[in-house]
C-alpha cells in the first residue's frame, strides 16, 4: 500500500497499461499537457503515435474512437469535461452504444472514454453537469464514477482491458485527493458496489463525488443515534443492485445521493430498483438527494446552494428515519 | 455540382478484369431489383434504401481495395458491401431479418457489416462514416502496413460538420483515408443544391488533392480511386474523389407513400439517367460488346448466371430460421476484463 493522489493513480494506471498492450492508444483534448494531470507525462514516455492531442471536434473524435477500435486498437478517449459528450453525441449513442449488436456482435470496441464530471468549481453550467445519466440510458455503455484512488486506478485498468465501451468519469477538481493504493497489480471489477460505512438504521447510496459529504453527514447523524450505512456504487453501469438490496433488507429505509439532476437522474434509477425489488423491505418512502433541474450557476454560493451537502443529507435521512410505515 | 473531367485518359483494363467489373454492378443491380419486387410484396420487415444507378461508384471503388482495407458505408449501403466481397446471401438473410444474416438480424438493411472483410458497416445516421473512417484510417496507418480506409458518402453527408472535421484531421495526420463522394444530387427528399453553399469538391481541395469523375463509368472511378488509394498506401496521406452519378429509385423504397404525393425531382430528369449511355451497367455492357470481350450471348448468359445467383439467395434468406430475440440482450455489452 501506499497513499497517492487520485490523479496519480490514474496516471499510474494508463503507465501501467501501455506498457503492458502496445495498441492501446491514448488520444484527445490536450492529452500532451494535461490539465488535469491525470495523462501528463505519457507523450514523453510513448511517443505521439500512442499519446496526441487531438483537434477540437468532439463529433469526428467520438467517431474516430470507433474507428480505431474497429481497426484493432484499445482506445482511450480524453473529452476534458464532460459537457462536451453533447457535442460528441452521434457516435457515443448511435455507434459505440449500438455496433456490437447491430453488427451481431462482429464489432468489438475496447474504448475507454474519459472526462472530469461535476460543479463545485465555479465552472459554470457548460463545465459542471454531472451527464451520466445521459449515458446510463443509452444501451452499451458501462460508467464508472471511482471515489477514491485505488478504485480510481483499478476501475480505470479494468475499463482499459474489457471490450465494452465505458465512461470513466473523473470528479473535476478532486484530482488531488489521496488515498491508500494497492502495491502491484490491481484490478476492480464493474457492477461491485462497496459499503463505504457500515450502518443498521438507513442505507445511504452516494454516488461519486457525493460520498464524501454524505460519510460526514453520517458521522454527524451517528452523534444523534441514528447508523447510516454507506454504499459507493463504483459504477452505475453495471449496478450492483444486489448489494443495495441487501443492505435495505437490513436498514428498511434508502436515501441516493446523486449530483446529476433530479429528473431521470442516476439516483431515480436506484429508487426505482429497490422500489420494484425490495419493496417488502421498506419501512419508510424512499429519498432522493440531487440538484434541482437548473443549470448550475458560476457564483460560488449559488452554485453550492444547489449540490447536495452534509447537511442536506443528513435531513433527508432524518427525515426517512422518522418516518416509518404503519 | 462541379463538372467531372473528361480528359483523364482511362488506363486499360485487362479482359477479365473488365468482365468481373461488369458481372459485379449487375449483381448488385439484379439483387436491388429483387429487393423491390420483395419490399413490394410485403416480404421484408424493414425499409430498404436502394443503390441502383450508382453501382460504377462502389464496384470501381472496391476494385482496387482489397479485404485489408477498411471501407465506411452509408444508408445506401448494399452495393458497397457487395462490391467489397460481402456474401450476397448473408446480406439478404440480414434484410429479411434473419439468424442466419450477415448481422444475424440486428442490424438490417441499413447496417450491413462484415468486418472480416474491413467492411465496417452500412450506417443509418448520414455522415457517421466521415470520423469512422479516419479513426481507421489512424490505425492503418499506426500499423504501416499500407492499409487505407475508403469512405463512402453522399452529396447530403458533406453538409455534415463532420465532413469538414475528418479531412482536417486526415490531412493533419497524413492519415491514409480516401473520401469518396457519390454526389447523385440529392439529399433524401430535398435537391442537395437547394441546401448547399459553394461546390462541394473546393471544401474537399481545402485539405487535399481532388478528383471528380463520371461516377457512371466505372473505369474512370476505379482510376481516380486507384491513384488516391495508391497515395494513401505510399503513405502520401487522404484524397477526395467526387463520383458524379444518380440516385434512380427513390430515397427509399416505397415513398411516394410517404409523400402525399409531392414530388422532388421530375420522371424525365430519372429517365435520362437511365438512358443507355449514361446507365452505368448498360454502359459497361456497350463497352464489353464494343471491344468484343463479349457478344450479344455471353452477356445474356452473365445475366442469367447472376439472376440464378439472386433467386439462390432469396431461397437462403428465406429458409433460414428466425432472428433470435434472446440474442439483443446477450450482444450489447462485451466480455470485461
Amino acid at each position: 500500500m501506499a497513499r497517492k493522489r487520485l490523479i496519480t493513480a490514474i496516471n499510474e494506471a494508463l503507465v501501467e497499461e501501455l506498457e503492458r498492450d502496445p495498441k492501446l492508444i491514448v488520444f484527445g483534448e490536450d492529452v500532451e499537457l494535461a490539465i488535469m494531470g491525470d495523462t501528463r507525462g505519457l507523450v514523453e514516455r510513448f511517443g505521439r503515435d500512442r499519446i496526441r492531442n487531438s483537434p477540437i471536434c468532439e463529433q469526428t473524435l467520438t467517431g474516430m474512437a470507433v474507428g480505431l477500435a474497429s481497426a484493432g486498437y484499445r482506445v482511450v478517449l480524453h473529452l476534458m469535461f464532460n459537457n462536451f459528450i453533447y457535442t460528441g453525441m452521434d457516435a457515443i449513442g448511435n455507434q459505440m452504444a449500438k455496433l456490437r449488436l447491430m453488427t451481431g456482435g462482429q464489432m468489438e470496441l475496447p474504448i475507454t472514454v474519459v472526462a472530469g464530471y461535476g460543479g463545485g468549481n465555479s465552472n459554470a453550467a457548460q463545465h459542471s453537469d454531472t451527464a451520466y445519466s445521459v449515458l446510463m440510458n443509452l444501451g452499451g455503455i458501462q460508467v464508472a464514477v471511482p471515489t477514491n484512488s485505488a478504485d480510481a486506478k483499478g476501475l480505470f485498468k479494468t475499463a482499459i482491458r474489457g471490450a465494452t465501451p465505458t465512461f470513466f468519469l473523473e470528479a473535476a477538481g478532486r484530482g488531488g485527493e489521496m488515498g491508500e493504493v494497492p502495491d502491484g497489480e490491481h484490478l476492480v471489477p464493474f457492477g461491485r458496489a462497496t459499503v463505504a460505512r457500515e450502518g443498521t438504521d438507513v442505507t445511504v447510496v452516494a454516488i461519486g463525488r457525493m460520498l464524501k459529504p454524505t460519510l460526514r453527514a453520517a458521522k454527524a447523524l451517528a452523534g444523534d443515534g441514528i447508523s447510516a450505512e454507506v454504499i459507493d456504487p463504483r459504477t452505475l453501469v453495471p449496478f450492483d443492485e444486489e448489494t443495495v438490496l441487501a443492505s435495505v433488507a437490513r436498514t428498511g429505509r434508502l436515501v441516493v445521493v446523486d449530483e446529476a439532476r433530479d429528473r431521470c437522474s442516476a439516483a431515480s434509477q436506484i429508487a426505482a430498483v429497490v422500489a420494484d425489488r425490495g419493496f417488502d423491505s421498506l419501512r419508510a418512502p424512499v429519498r432522493r438527494v440531487t440538484v434541482p433541474d437548473v443549470a448550475l450557476p458560476y457564483a460560488s454560493n449559488a452554485e453550492a446552494a444547489l449540490i447536495p451537502g452534509p447537511e442536506r443529507i443528513a435531513e433527508a435521512v432524518r427525515s426517512v428515519t422518522e418516518k416509518q410505515f404503519a | 455540382m462541379a463538372t467531372p473531367r473528361t480528359d483523364v485518359r482511362e488506363p486499360a483494363v485487362d479482359d477479365a478484369t473488365a468482365r468481373t467489373l461488369h458481372e459485379r454492378m449487375l449483381l448488385i443491380r439484379r439483387a436491388e431489383e429483387r429487393l423491390i419486387v420483395a419490399c413490394a410484396d410485403g416480404s421484408l420487415p424493414g425499409g430498404v434504401h436502394l443503390y441502383i444507378g450508382e453501382e460504377a461508384v462502389a464496384v470501381g471503388a472496391c476494385s482496387v481495395l482489397t479485404d485489408r482495407d477498411y471501407i465506411t458505408s452509408t444508408h445506401r449501403g448494399h452495393g458497397h458491401f457487395l462490391a467489397k466481397g460481402g456474401d450476397l446471401d448473408a446480406m439478404f438473410a440480414e434484410i429479411w431479418g434473419k439468424a442466419t444474416g450477415i448481422c444475424k438480424g440486428m442490424g438490417g438493411s441499413m447496417h450491413v457489416a462484415d468486418v472480416s472483410k474491413g467492411i465496417l458497416g452500412a450506417n443509418g445516421i448520414v455522415g457517421a462514416g466521415f470520423a469512422i473512417a479516419t479513426g481507421a484510417a489512424w490505425g492503418a496507418k499506426l500499423e504501416g502496413e499500407g492499409r487505407v480506409a475508403t469512405c463512402f458518402f453522399g452529396d447530403g453527408a458533406a453538409n455534415q460538420g463532420s465532413f469538414m472535421e475528418s479531412m482536417n484531421v486526415s490531412a493533419a495526420w497524413e492519415l491514409p483515408t480516401v473520401f469518396l463522394c457519390e454526389n447523385n444530387g440529392v439529399s433524401e427528399f430535398t435537391v442537395t443544391s437547394t441546401v448547399t453553399g459553394g461546390v462541394l469538391a473546393d471544401r474537399a481541395r481545402a485539405f487535399m488533392p481532388v478528383e471528380v469523375v463520371d461516377g457512371n463509368d466505372v473505369l474512370a472511378v476505379r482510376a481516380a480511386v486507384g491513384a488516391a488509394v495508391e497515395r494513401a498506401r505510399a503513405g502520401g496521406g487522404p484524397s477526395y474523389v467526387e463520383a458524379t452519378t444518380y440516385r434512380i429509385r427513390g430515397h427509399l423504397e416505397a415513398e411516394q407513400h410517404m409523400l402525399g404525393g409531392g414530388t422532388y425531382r421530375s420522371a424525365d430528369e430519372i429517365a435520362a439517367w437511365q438512358a443507355d449511355d449514361r446507365d452505368p451497367v448498360l454502359r459497361s455492357a456497350r463497352r464489353l460488346l464494343d471491344a468484343g470481350i463479349c457478344d450479344a450471348a455471353e452477356l445474356e448468359r452473365i445475366d442469367a448466371d447472376v439472376r440464378a445467383r439472386v433467386e439462390a439467395a432469396v431461397a437462403f434468406a428465406e429458409a433460414g430460421p428466425p432472428a433470435d430475440p434472446e440474442l439483443a440482450p446477450q450482444l450489447m455489452f462485451g466480455p470485461t476484463a
